[in-house]
């Protein structure tokens, strides 16, 4: 009965401590979702489908990204946006549209503005920097979704600049890909949720090749993302990440 | 004199053809003092509630702002310069600061531009005072919004609204705001697309202190300092977009008025055409008794001209009544008039003025002069013995 008091014990102090003290394991943790996610360079052919409140329609896009600087996608269907090309560059963002044949630049507050009418913004698009950079993380809990265990963690964010104070991340206990994410303000009211599923094994790594994002506050289905098609460091050419190959 | 008294006696000897000109000139006559008047009424009361409502005395902006480019709000903010502050702490400046939010009434999307104001201000006539903060509940936020604004959202007094923005850094953030009042002003522009809530309240969200986009001056301020880099907008720069509306307007009205005006003198031309036509033998008699052609000229060019003062006297006894009639009940606009953006009552009050109604005299009686003068010239080649026996000229 004492021995059984003794483990119960140590097994609830064990188990606080993994709670409350779990920074390190927190970072070890985002470190392992980064290591599935980031890599060098890939190139991808997804198709994105955005759910209006009448109708749906799909497009399908082929990017190459490099890292969380350089990135170019090519609009594939349907006809209204195929041949409609995004260059990334650093902080920039080019969008060529064929049916006016001009290229322009996408700046400032235009960023903030929704991507094909869709639940995300280009901004949303673009800030690909390390969550362990932007958020200081913490382990909240532990649960099950999509029949997996997951780690909750808590990222509260330790810079100014950013678009979201707060984020809630289910992650794969055993994968450590993201299975949920939700975006909160700063008041605490959640803005958005990212289901991610079809966790695929690519090139020694997890990869969530479907993902819904859902703007919260509005009614909707949201936008869904699903990856068709994913390479991992390849070797894309440098001419890939100039204005020339815009046009 | 002698030939005015000749010019009544013969139009009211030619009967029916003389009144039925009479009438149409003075149709037109009244018609277009109604349109002028109507246009000149709608200037006034939009200019006056645009005053009112919107701009004050003038305005100080940020160098960064541009109404017309919601896209420069997010930069356009700072502490307004001294001298503006200045005019604060008399009593004669209000700042208000604007950010671009969205709005989800029942769980649609809207995308507004939130506006803090100073529920203290009297410079404009936005109810302010109903952003008073009623409730000691921190998380309380008061706001609000026109009635086109509130139709737009489908909500009523009293009803809370999710709506989110981001700060100074680009962070979101999203509350609930209370639709404290909701008010119904003639000027859209500070009412479509608008909720407003509380500065102070708007500039703590926002990590914005202090800070605001524009700032408007009120009417009693006598003199406008240099506001360092904002820039001061009169009352003619803030009113520009009406004058240019007002412009065109009347433009249009003065095509509508040469219409009238030409189907009316196109009448006199007729008649004076015929009548020199048909009192040929009359016209040798007035020569051959001694008067000069060009007196004869003048005596037909003023029996012309006589229909255009018969027709004010006759507008002005039938015209008066039903202009002062219309001067006194408004003209009702449609409901959605108002959806173009500019400043529409929902009666408009003609505004007869003065000079509108004296220019309007002189326009008539210079053109019938003029089109009864042209076929009289004539007369001039005339020879008086073909004339007395009736020969064509």
């Amino acid at each position: 009965m004492k021995n059984n008091s003794i483990k119960n014990f140590t097994l609830l102090a064990l188990s606080l401590f993994s709670l409350n003290l779990p920074g390190q394991d927190g970072n070890a943790i985002l470190d392992r979702v980064d290591r599935n996610l980031s890599s060098k360079n890939r190139v991808i052919e997804s198709s994105m489908t955005i759910h209006g409140r009448r109708s749906s329609r799909t497009i399908t896009s082929r990017s190459w990204t490099e890292g969380d600087k350089r990135s170019f996608t090519e609009y594939l269907s349907p006809a209204s946006e195929a041949g409609t090309k995004m260059l990334k560059l650093e902080g920039q963002l080019w969008i060529y549209t064929p049916s006016a044949d001009r290229t322009i630049q996408i700046s400032g507050h235009l960023l903030r503005q929704s991507v094909m009418g869709s639940d995300l913004s280009y901004e949303d698009m673009m800030d690909d920097r390390k969550l362990s950079d932007v958020y200081t993380v913490t382990i909240s809990g532990r649960d099950t979704l999509q029949k997996r265990d997951v780690i909750i963690l808590e990222l509260v964010a330790k810079v100014s600049d950013i678009a979201y104070y707060r984020q809630k991340m289910w992650v794969d206990a055993e994968r450590f890909v993201p299975l949920r994410q939700e975006m909160y303000a700063k008041s605490g009211q959640l803005l958005k949720r990212a289901e991610l599923s079809d966790v695929k094994r690519v090139q020694e790594r997890w990869y969530p090749s479907k993902v819904v994002y859902k703007d919260m506050l509005k009614d909707g289905k949201g936008t869904e993302f699903v990856t068709t098609s994913i390479k991992f460091d390849q070797q894309i050419p440098d001419h890939i990440f100039s204005k020339a190959s815009l046009r | 004199m002698l030939e005015f008294k000749l010019a009544i006696k013969n139009l009211l000897g030619s009967g029916l053809r003389t009144w039925l000109n009479v009438t149409v000139l003075s149709i037109a006559f009244v018609i277009i003092i109604f349109y002028n008047g109507m246009l000149d009424g709608w200037n006034m009361q939009a200019s006056n509630d645009t005053r009112a409502w919107e701009t004050g005395g003038g305005q100080y902006w940020h160098p960064e702002y541009n109404p017309y480019d919601p896209f420069t709000f997010a930069d356009s903010h700072s502490q307004p310069p001294e001298a503006v502050e200045k005019l604060k702490e008399k009593g004669l400046m209000t700042p208000v600061l604007i950010t671009q939010a969205t709005a989800y009434p029942s769980g649609r999307l809207v995308n507004i531009l939130l506006k803090g104001v100073d529920p203290e201000q009297k410079i404009v006539a936005i109810p302010s005072h109903m952003l008073k903060e009623i409730s000691e509940d921190p998380e309380y936020i008061p706001a609000i919004i026109g009635k086109r604004m509130a139709q737009s959202l489908r909500i009523n007094e009293g009803d809370r609204m999710l709506v989110r923005w981001r700060d100074a850094n680009g962070t979101f953030d999203a509350r609930e705001v209370t639709i404290a009042a909701i008010f119904q002003t003639t000027v859209p522009s500070i009412d479509a697309g608008q909720v407003w809530i509380p500065l102070e309240k708007l500039q703590d969200l926002t990590r914005m202190y202090g800070e605001a986009t524009y700032a408007i001056v009120s009417p009693q301020s006598t003199s406008n300092p240099v506001g360092g880099e904002w820039i001061f907008k009169d009352d003619k720069a803030l009113l520009k977009d009406l004058a240019d509306i007002m412009a065109a307007k009347k433009g249009s009205s003065r095509v509508i008025s040469s219409l009238l005006l030409a189907i009316a003198l196109l009448a006199i031309f007729d008649t004076q055409i015929l009548s020199i036509f048909r009192r040929q033998k009359e016209i040798g008699t007035y020569i051959a008794l001694g008067m000069t052609r060009l007196r004869v000229v003048y005596l037909f060019t003023i029996e012309g001209t006589t229909h255009s003062l018969l027709a004010i006297l006759t507008g002005m006894a039938w015209g008066m009544p039903l202009l002062f009639w219309i001067q006194k009940t408004g003209i009702p606009m449609p409901a959605n008039a108002d959806q173009a953006g500019v400043s529409i009552a929902d009666k408009i009050t003609p505004y007869y003025g003065a000079g509108m109604i004296m220019a309007t005299v002189l326009l008539v009686i210079i053109s019938s002069l003029i089109v009864s003068y042209l076929p009289t010239k004539r007369i001039s080649k005339m020879k008086p013995t073909d004339a007395l026996r009736g020969k064509l000229v």
